[in-house]
C-alpha cells in the first residue's frame, strides 16, 4: 500500500518559509499572491498489511515522528 | 559527579561540553554514542548542540528515536539531571521531556552572535547556583531558536517557575517585541525552561562557549556557574 502524508503547520503558527516565498514573489510583482504556507509531502509504502490496518500503521508513525502535534497537522492519503 | 555527553551523528558541541566538565571542572566525563543503551551511572546527562541527523524532517525529531534516548528518558523520569543546549534543547522538546517546540527565527536568518539572558528562576539544577535577575552574556548559533508553545502552556510554565532564562538587554530589561533583544522572536522572550522537577533543563544559548577568558564575555559571576556540581 502506498500513502502520501501531507504535513502542514497549524493555522496561526508562524511560517517563516512561507513568508520568504511570499516576499520573493512580491519582488516579481506577484502582489496578488497572499498567505503562502509551506508544507511537506512524505510518501511511504506499507508492506504486508492493507486497508485500515495499514492506514493505522501510517497514523502511528505520523504521531511518533512525521508531524509534531504542537505545531503541525497531517492528512493521510492512499495513493495506490 | 559523573557526566555523560551524548553524541548523535551531527552533534558538534560535544568537545566543548567535555572541556567544561572534564578539563575545567575536573569531573569524570564519558562520551556516549547515540546507539548505546545505557548512561554508565552518570549523574548528569548532556545533550550538546549541533545538527543531529542534519536537522532532517524537524530539528531534533530523528534524534528522539535513537536508542540512547530511552535511557535518557528513564534517567529524567527517575529525577536524574539532563541539560540540553541548542540542538539538545530541540531534542528535549521533540522527545516530550520539555514542553513546546523551537520554530525558525522570526527574522529568517541563522543567528550567530552574543546575546544577554536573564536568570528568571533558580528552581532548576542548572540555575540553582545562580541568582535570579543575573544577566548572562554568551553566544547563540541557531536557525531554529524561536521558542513556541500554546498560551496555556506558557502560563503554566510561568506559574510554576519553569522559565529559567529570558533574552534581555545588557541591563537585564526583557522586551519580547524588540527583535534587537528577543533576537529570534521566542514567545515571551523565553531562552530556557526546566521540567516541573527542575531536573531537566533546555536552553538555546551556549554558556559553554563563554567559559574562557581568551574568548571574552566570560559573563562575570555566571560563566561556569551553571555547570558546577551542586555544593
Amino acid at each position: 500500500m502506498k500513502y502520501q502524508v501531507l504535513v502542514r503547520l497549524k493555522p496561526g503558527v508562524l511560517d517563516v518559509q512561507g513568508k520568504a516565498v511570499e516576499n520573493g514573489l512580491k519582488d516579481k510583482q506577484f502582489d496578488a499572491i497572499k498567505n503562502v504556507r509551506v508544507g511537506r509531502v512524505i510518501e511511504l509504502e506499507v508492506d504486508g498489511v492493507a486497508g485500515a490496518e495499514a492506514k493505522a500503521r501510517v497514523d502511528e508513525v505520523c504521531k511518533l515522528l512525521l508531524a509534531n502535534p504542537v505545531i503541525e497537522q497531517y492528512e493521510i492519503k492512499e495513493v495506490a | 559527579m559523573k557526566v555523560a555527553v551524548v553524541v548523535f551523528p551531527g552533534t558538534n558541541c560535544d568537545q566543548d561540553m567535555e572541556h567544561v566538565y572534564g578539563k575545567l571542572l575536573k569531573q569524570e566525563t564519558v562520551r556516549v554514542w547515540h546507539r548505546e543503551t545505557e548512561l554508565h551511572g552518570s549523574d548528569v546527562v548532556v545533550l550538546p548542540g549541533g545538527f543531529s541527523y542534519g536537522d532532517y524532517l524537524r530539528t531534533g525529531a530523528l534524534a528522539k528515536l535513537s536508542p540512547v534516548m530511552e535511557a535518557v528518558k528513564a534517567h529524567a523520569e527517575a529525577g536524574g539531571k539532563v541539560i540540553g543546549i541548542c540542538n539538545g534543547f530541540q531534542i528535549l522538546c521533540e522527545s516530550g521531556l520539555l514542553p513546546g517546540v523551537l520554530l525558525e527565527n522570526v527574522g529568517r536568518r541563522f543567528l550567530s552572535r552574543f546575546v544577554h539572558m536573564r536568570v528568571e528562576s533558580t528552581n532548576s539544577f542548572f540555575t540553582s547556583g545562580m541568582t535570579a535577575g543575573d544577566v548572562v552574556t554568551c553566544p547563540i548559533a541557531h536557525f531554529q531558536g524561536n521558542y513556541f508553545a500554546e498560551a496555556a502552556v506558557l502560563d503554566e510554565l510561568e506559574k510554576r517557575g519553569q522559565v529559567v532564562f529570558r533574552y534581555c538587554d545588557a541591563n537585564g530589561d526583557v522586551r519580547p517585541d524588540d527583535i534587537e533583544v528577543n533576537v529570534n522572536g521566542s514567545c515571551r522572550a523565553i531562552a530556557g525552561i526546566t521540567s516541573r522537577g527542575g531536573n531537566v533543563v533546555g536552553l538555546m544559548p551556549h554558556p559553554e562557549r563563554a567559559v574562557e577568558d581568551l574568548i571574552g564575555f566570560v559573563g562575570g559571576a555566571t560563566g561556569l556557574a551553571p555547570f558546577r556540581p551542586a555544593a
